[in-house]
This record gives structure tokens, sequence and C-alpha cells, in this order.
């Protein structure tokens, strides 16, 4: 083998972590800082994309493609399909660009994110977690994300199909129409 | 992986989506504040199920928040089309009266 090839797999797999979450911390800055309620939705894009990533080191295959299938194949679009229908038809006269916004509280926003960080921080580097071996699996989590469903927390699962149920005929039913209109 | 290191970012996305909902006017990127918030949040169960490979409790549990952020967001959507049908417009400055 060639001594140049020979890379630390540590090093690598540190570069693609840093990168990945560069990526999700760009979306999400992004989304703080634009004026385009479009543009800000493609920030959360790639802050989800990111942040699939970012579970996959954690091992979490599995909770990762629900990521992309649920955040970005659901949750997205139905926001996106949110900023068109609520688009004002006066606004969009008179300005060049209708879904550009501005903000409030900038300051106050600012202080309370800020101190909310050096808290978490403080809590985070004086806390002392016991844990046991930090373990990846090598192994996919598919097969025990589904055992444990079915068995451990079958109850769970299935209060939580019932209520994802009633939210949508709920939802459905608020944002009908109604006749006096 | 560092566990703080998943820690950190988690802290970072969840200041940033506080920041977000504190300043955002437009209720839809309020939502998308919140939905940044609740990602941070599953990004910390996941970091702790790294040592729980047995029963990979925190996996389930971020799981189920995955699917209640998706009931939260459809709520919330007819919500803000109500309010914007009522208001026309959905700039939570403006919509200030509880009774007309």
């Amino acid at each position: 083998m060639n001594d140049v090839l020979s890379i630390d797999p540590k090093l690598i797999k540190g570069i693609a972590f840093a990168v990945f979450a560069a990526i999700t911390l760009f979306g999400a800055g992004y989304l703080l800082l634009t004026k385009n309620i479009l543009y800000a939705a493609y920030g959360l894009l790639v802050a989800f994309l990111g942040m699939s990533g970012l579970y996959v080191f954690a091992g979490a295959d599995f909770v990762a493609v629900t990521q992309i299938m649920v955040y970005i194949g659901g949750i997205l679009v139905l926001m996106i399909f949110g900023i068109m229908l609520t688009q004002n038809k006066v606004m969009k006269a008179e300005s060049s660009n209708a879904i550009i916004v501005s903000s409030k509280n900038i300051m106050w926003g600012i202080v309370t994110a800020v101190a909310f960080f050096v808290g978490l921080l403080t809590m985070l580097y004086q806390a002392k977690f016991k844990l046991s071996k930090a373990y990846v699996a090598p192994e996919s989590t598919v097969d025990k994300i589904g055992i444990s469903l079915l068995t451990e927390n079958l109850l769970m699962f299935e209060v939580v199909g019932v209520l994802l149920l009633i939210a949508l005929i709920g939802a459905a039913f608020v944002a009908k129409k109604l006749k006096n209109e | 992986m560092e566990i703080n290191n998943f820690l950190l970012i988690g802290a970072l996305l969840f200041s940033i989506g506080m920041a977000v909902v504190v300043t955002k006017r437009n209720a839809i990127l309020v939502l998308m504040g919140i939905e940044l918030m609740l990602n941070a949040v599953n990004l910390n169960l996941l970091a702790f199920a790294q040592n729980d490979p047995n029963r990979l409790q925190g996996q389930i549990f971020a799981l189920f928040v995955i699917v209640i952020a998706a009931a939260e967001v459809t709520i919330a959507l007819a919500i803000i089309l109500k309010v914007y049908n009522y208001y026309k417009t959905i700039d939570l400055t403006q919509v200030d009266e509880l009774k007309n």
C-alpha cells in the first residue's frame, strides 16, 4: 500500500462530520438571516438534509431516512403550500416582492437566544454524563426499531398513529371553507 | 462520535430556532423556527441513544417526536390559513384583536 493513501479513518470521519454540521448550521443561519420566506424554506431544507447526515453519524440510519421522508417530503412541502396560499394580492401590487417580511424585536431575540445558548453551554460542560461506552452498531438499526415498535412500544405506536389520523382529519376540517365565507 | 459535538450543535440549533421564533413576524416563519427546535432536540436524543445500542430508546423517542411534529405542523397550517382568510394577513403584529 502506498503511504500517501493510508489516511486515518478517524480524521476522515471528523472532517465529514464537520462538513455536515456546517451544512446544518448554514441552513439554520440562513433561515434566521434572510428576509424572503421562500428562501427561508430552502434554508430549512438545507438544514434538514445536513441534520439527517448528522443522524447517520449518531448511528441512526432509519431515523435519518425518516427525517428526509417526513420533514423534507412532507412538512416542508406543506409549509411551501402554506406560503403560497397566504400571499396577499394587495401587497403584490405595490411591492416588487411580496414574500419579503421584516423582523421585530431583533434585540430581544438575539439577547434571548444568546443567553439561552450560554446557559446550555455552561450546563453541557459542567455536566458529568455517566455514559456506557459509546458504540455505534455496525449493522442497521431497522430490525431493532421494527421489533421494538411492535413489542415493547406497541401501545405508543398505535396511539401515535391514531393521533396522526385525528390531527389530519381535524386539519382538513379546520381549513375547509365555510358556506358563509 | 464524541457526544459533546452533537450536544453543541443541538444547543446552537435550538438557540437559532428560538431567535427565529422571537424575531420573525410571519406566522409560517415562526413555525419553521419551532421545527428547527424540535430537530435540535431530536439530535440530542439520538446522540444519547448511541450509548444504548440494545434497546435504542432514544431513536424510538425521536421517531415519535417526528410524528408529533408532523401532526403539529398540519394543524398549525390549517389555523394559519383560517387566520389568513379572516385577517387577510399572517403578520403576527397585525393579528391582535380577539373579537371584532
